[in-house]
């Protein structure tokens, strides 16, 4: 008998199959089995997923020159007269 | 020289890096142009203060030019940066102290704080559902009510994708502690995204 509790212990190994084979398939039965985890599982890879899909954004403009600025003069205090 | 597309799948950043210990800026400068939306990213998600972030990109890109002989191609350029780009943040997220508990070297949970309340499923297609912009603001306004050290490592594993392994390495902290951090904060995002999106029960037209 396995405890929903114990389950989610293991959630996260179980999304990311960072467990063994035998193991996965014992947690995969629970799973079907009880509505409640099937649900958790469900919604936490829905979770993972809407993050993973956030966009990069562009860097505003004004933040990305004041970046390059910054950096060219880290550069040009670095080099010695280059050709 | 021909531009670097930077939205190439296969971005290859071994040659950039070697041209760019050797000297040549040119090439740290489109090391810079291909991460910085990442390290941008990281760095909001990380401060969720958009002048630290800034602070946070602009040092971290500065650090990595300046150190960049120290770094020996045993990871990947990437993940040190990232790991630059981590420290920079949390050093802000301490000085700024809107939070209390931004150490990331708190014990670990005894694992009582699991219990989920919210069990409902999900409507279909969420993101369909809302503009990018609501998306956004439903995902960063989640984000926000994480502890700090719980965000810091979702954020690591989950947005920018990089392994437990390197996760534990950029934070210093053992693979256990990000692990159990991971889980904590995708079980309370998850609560946070049910209420927002679990399907509303009976008459589909009942706000009509």
């Amino acid at each position: 008998m396995i405890s929903c509790k114990e389950f989610l212990t293991e959630l996260s190994d179980f999304l990311d199959d960072l467990i063994d084979p035998a193991m996965k398939k014992h947690w995969q039965e629970h799973v079907n089995e009880c509505p409640n985890c099937f649900v958790i599982v469900d919604t936490t890879k829905k979770t993972m997923q809407v993050y993973k899909g956030m966009q990069e954004q562009e860097v505003p403009t004004d933040i990305k020159s004041r970046l390059m600025q910054a950096l060219e003069k880290k550069m040009a205090a670095r080099k010695p007269a280059q050709q | 020289m021909t531009p670097t597309s930077v939205t190439s799948a296969a971005f290859d950043e071994a040659p950039l890096v070697a041209r760019a210990k050797a000297g040549d800026s040119a090439a740290f400068s489109e090391l810079v142009s291909h991460y910085e939306r990442k390290i941008f990213r990281l760095a909001k998600n990380i401060t969720r203060h958009d002048e630290d972030a800034e602070d946070v990109l602009q040092e971290a890109f500065i650090k990595a030019y300046e150190h960049l002989d120290r770094f020996e191609g045993n990871s990947k350029f990437y993940t040190w940066l990232v790991r630059i780009a981590v420290n920079e943040a949390l050093m802000k997220l301490r000085k700024r102290k809107t939070d209390k508990t931004v150490s990331l070297d708190e014990p670990l949970d005894a694992g009582e704080d699991l219990m989920q309340r919210e069990i409902a499923v999900w409507d279909d297609n969420p993101e369909q559902q809302y503009s990018g912009e609501e998306m956004k603001k439903i995902l960063e306004d989640a984000l926000d009510t994480l502890k700090p050290d719980f965000r810091t490592v979702f954020t690591l594993r989950d947005i920018e994708e990089l392994s437990t392994e390197e996760t534990a390495d950029a934070l210093g902290i053992s693979v256990a502690a990000v692990k159990s951090r991971l889980l904590r904060a995708r079980l309370a995002l998850r609560e946070k995204l049910t209420r927002q999106f679990k399907r509303k029960g009976g008459n589909a037209f009942d706000f009509m």
